[in-house]
């Protein structure tokens, strides 16, 4: 499973000094006070699709992911995740950050097993994080501490921290920033092939237009803030893509370029 | 020999070794009386005497007691007290002024208090360690709490740790890397204090030994005094720098 239903998303912040006013009792906020940065959001996402949201820095897109993911509460509208209303993070869904969030004073087993701690049958425990370590290349690092690895490594780890649990849905906020170009690639056909063999309902939040082009099976395009869904299709064109010798991929890809506002894409 | 424990052990010996010479030096100019000042020899020879009838050992023993006691207890109750006001924030607010008011009063001006509550002999002095390492504990784990960063806390609600799987594997080694220079400095200081303390209601322990040694008029026994302070601080300074080399801190020295 891993249906996901979004209707009627809205969700403004009150603004920092406004909360200030909220807090000493003074609730008669204005309409200046608030602002709005999910305007109206329907969307359904399929089971085991791989959704790209895509939009400008700053719209919201991570925000959405927040609180489909439980993390945030929406100011009206609502979530399901398989026909049950989202209430809270769950350990059904899980959220790789854009920060690396292994906990650093755990080794990578230690990590990895987080999720796993309430298994009866300790040997097949061993067995399912020892499988994820090897599905992310990271055998034979299980005894490093987060900061013995690379960058690439540590999303690497993340993602089997992740995936070890089976969730339903994956939410991966811009994953891949501050990696290094070469890595990002890397870990673009890592998730990829991950995806193509597991079939999770992937969230992948980002705000590089080839990424989403390369990886998504969707890819949906918001608006600035506030954001509205300003464009949403299919792409179903095989992996490896390559945009020179696919047209219609080429063609999609012009049309996100100039709904995101730049028409001179190379 | 190698160069590291060349660098290591030599050069800080050779700073020892300098001093010594000074010492002896200004010792032989005369300006004051070889009883006012005794030289590097005299204070070996009182070393000497001291060590061989036990009184340099029964002292020190005496001393560490009472900064063991009086440090733990201030780790016991200053490290689970830091963790839940850092943690509760409104108790924070609440207690956070009285603490910062209560800081900066020198464990000494407790002394005459000290001595009405608990008497005479240990007690007293073990108050006044307590007092002296509980405070700084307390305030740095309040602060480490603090400064946990909160993607850590969004990975244990996604992963649904209970409360006290959140404090047991997530706020306390987070906090380990901030809290234990503070482990090192309290401790510290809590042997500044322990030498005070000796010096007002108890018949023994280093500071004691000074007291005592002066009003005998004995300054060699008062400087070996101050350089068994001097050493057995070395000692404890380094024992508790070996909490730094624990596996799961060491990502916080990065």
């Amino acid at each position: 499973m891993g249906h996901v239903l979004i209707e009627g998303l809205y969700k403004q912040f009150v603004e920092r000094r406004s909360a200030r006013r909220v807090l000493n009792g003074d609730v008669d906020l204005h309409a200046g006070d608030y602002l709005p940065v999910l305007d109206n959001i329907d969307l359904e996402i399929r089971n085991g699709e791989l959704v790209c949201i895509l939009g400008p820095s700053g719209c919201g897109k991570s925000t959405l992911a927040r609180i489909i993911a439980g993390f945030e509460v929406a100011t009206s509208g609502k979530v399901l995740i398989d026909g049950k209303e989202v209430q809270g993070p769950s350990s059904d869904n899980i959220f790789v950050f854009q920060h690396t969030a292994l906990l650093p004073w755990m080794t990578v087993w230690e990590n990895v097993a987080l999720g796993l701690r309430h298994m009866k049958d300790k040997q097949k425990m061993t067995e399912r994080v020892q499988e994820y370590v090897d599905v992310v290349n990271l055998t034979g690092f299980e005894h490093h501490y987060p900061h013995q690895l690379s960058g690439g490594m540590q999303r690497r780890a993340e993602l089997a921290r992740a995936l070890v649990v089976n969730p339903e849905v994956l939410f991966m906020d811009e994953p891949f920033a501050g990696l290094d170009f070469l890595t990002r690639l890397k870990m673009r056909e890592e998730v990829i092939n991950m995806h193509e063999f597991l079939r999770k309902t992937i969230v992948f939040i980002t705000h590089d237009i080839d990424e989403a082009m390369a990886m998504g099976d969707r890819v949906v395009v918001f608006t600035d803030r506030p954001a509205r869904v300003k464009l949403d299709v299919n792409i179903d064109s095989p992996h490896p893509r390559d945009f020179a010798c696919d047209t219609a991929l080429e063609g999609i890809r012009k049309e996100v370029y100039a709904e995101l506002g730049v028409h001179h894409a190379l | 020999m190698e160069s590291g424990a060349y660098k290591r052990v030599f050069l800080p010996l050779l700073a020892f070794l300098a001093v010594g010479a000074l010492w002896e030096f200004w010792a032989n100019l005369g300006i004051w009386s070889a009883a006012a000042f005794p030289s590097p020899r005299a204070a070996a020879k009182g070393m000497w005497e001291l060590a061989v009838d036990g009184t340099l050992l029964k002292h020190s023993v005496a001393s560490l007691f009472r900064v063991t006691v009086g440090y733990y207890l201030a780790v016991l109750f200053a490290i689970p007290l830091g963790m839940i006001l850092g943690w509760w924030k409104v108790g924070q607010t609440l207690f956070n002024s009285i603490i910062q008011f209560l800081r900066p009063i020198s464990p000494l001006a407790w002394i005459p208090l000290a001595m009405l509550w608990f008497g005479i002999g240990d007690r007293p002095a073990i108050f006044l360690i307590f007092l002296a390492s509980f405070f700084p504990l307390l305030v740095s784990t309040i602060n480490a709490v603090n400064h946990i960063n909160t993607l850590y806390f969004q990975v244990a609600a996604n992963f649904k740790f209970t409360k006290l799987e959140t404090v047991a594997r997530v706020i306390f080694p987070a906090i380990l890397p901030s809290v234990l220079p503070a482990l090192r400095i309290s401790l510290g200081i809590a042997w500044l204090v322990v030498v005070a303390a000796e010096m007002i209601a108890v018949k023994s322990g280093l500071g004691y030994l000074i007291l005592d040694s002066r009003n005998a008029l004995r300054m060699d026994y008062v400087m070996d005094a101050m350089i068994a302070i001097g050493l057995i601080g070395i000692c404890l300074d380094r024992v508790i720098r070996q909490l730094n080399r624990l596996k799961f801190v060491s990502w916080g020295s990065l």
